[in-house]
């Protein structure tokens, strides 16, 4: 029990730290200034976020280790985020294509989790709430205008939304971990959020008239620590610091 | 940054009820929903807003300065309008 709560906690805490970092590769190069702000400040809502749970993930598992220690010291095995969140910033299309999956869903998981049965995740979860609505309308706005503004901008975010629509069927997926957990009223039924995201999609996408994509074969793995080739290189500049300069404190 | 795709706009923020909305800065969106957000992304960080206006810049019609001299001089010398004149009781305190 408590290990299957550390290892859900975990899963949680590696989705928003690797957001976050793939969010923070915008620093200094997005489109324009005011862009740049918004990605960072989703950026930093996601660090805030991380933070919150690598400490309570440390906390259950007694052994000592702090936010820092799990956050910059574990290998690419070792770290349980979804796929779709250590994809590339190949293109602005796909940081938003990216963002609005992730968003789209992880607003839903919030307002479940509120009422998980562990106060310190219902906790979290109101906190994150409201800062994922916030990145839900940003990027969807940006899917609207990006579907239906040049044909340039069309056919860069329909490239990034066929690409990345396999990574989306694992947000939803409940191994034996979630399930013993929500079986106790503590884990979202994260299968359950999907009619509601569906729609979601189905909504904004109308909105700027893309199709949303029909292929039903997903990938898997993160939860695992199976990971694309793209996790390493996410982690090297993060973790370099406390690899270089072990326990440095600023 | 083209100005034809993505205008200028103000951004006006109120900080707490009860004050007015006060000029902050200005940025560039394509649309009143996106300057709204990019208003709230670069000018509330701090927790400096309770409400945001965002209006197109071109829709600012401001006095030429070239002219201060006849809109504004002539005020200088009336210093009556100012409301220093009055005897203030010590119990009002503050007004």
């Amino acid at each position: 029990m408590a290990n299957d709560l550390f290892t859900y906690t975990m899963r949680l805490a590696d989705d928003a730290a690797i957001l976050s970092q793939r969010l923070a590769g915008w620093c200094g190069h997005a489109s324009h200034l005011e862009e740049d702000i918004a990605l960072t400040n989703i950026a930093l809502d996601q660090i805030g976020c991380a933070r919150l749970l690598y400490a309570y993930a440390g906390e259950i598992e007694g052994k000592g280790r702090d936010e820092d220690a799990l956050c910059f010291n574990r290998n690419e095995r070792e770290f349980t985020n979804l796929l779709l969140l250590e994809q590339p910033n190949d293109d602005f299309a796909y940081a938003i294509v990216r963002q609005f999956f992730y968003s789209a869903y992880v607003l839903l998981f919030w307002q479940a989790l509120k009422s998980s049965k562990d106060e310190r995740l219902a906790g979290i979860a109101a906190k994150a709430e409201k800062e994922a609505a916030y990145h839900l309308r940003h990027s969807a706005e940006w899917v609207v205008r990006l579907g239906d503004g040049t044909e340039e901008s069309r056919s860069r975010i329909e490239e990034a939304i066929e690409f990345l629509w396999m990574y989306t069927g694992e947000m939803f997926e409940m191994d034996e971990v979630a399930t013993a957990l929500a079986e106790q009223g503590i884990a979202v039924d994260a299968a359950a959020i999907k009619p509601a995201w569906n729609k979601s999609i189905n909504e904004v996408f109308a909105r700027a008239d893309l199709s949303v994509p029909t292929g039903t074969w997903m990938q898997t793995g993160g939860r695992n620590g199976e990971h694309s080739e793209h996790l390493g290189h996410v982690l090297a500049p993060m973790q370099y610091l406390q690899r270089a300069y072990p326990g440095l404190v600023w | 940054m083209s100005e034809q795709h993505t205008p200028l706009w103000e951004v006006f923020i109120r900080s707490r009820n009860g004050m007015s909305h006060r000029h902050a800065g200005s940025i560039h969106a394509a649309d009143a929903e996106m300057a709204l957000q990019a208003a709230r992304d670069v000018y509330t960080r701090r927790g400096e807003g309770l409400s945001i206006w965002v209006v197109p810049s071109a829709a600012i019609i401001a006095s030429d300065p070239s002219e201060k001299d006849m809109m504004f001089e002539p005020t200088g010398d009336k210093i009556y309008r100012h409301p220093t004149f009055y005897e203030i009781p010590e119990e009002v305190g503050n007004m």
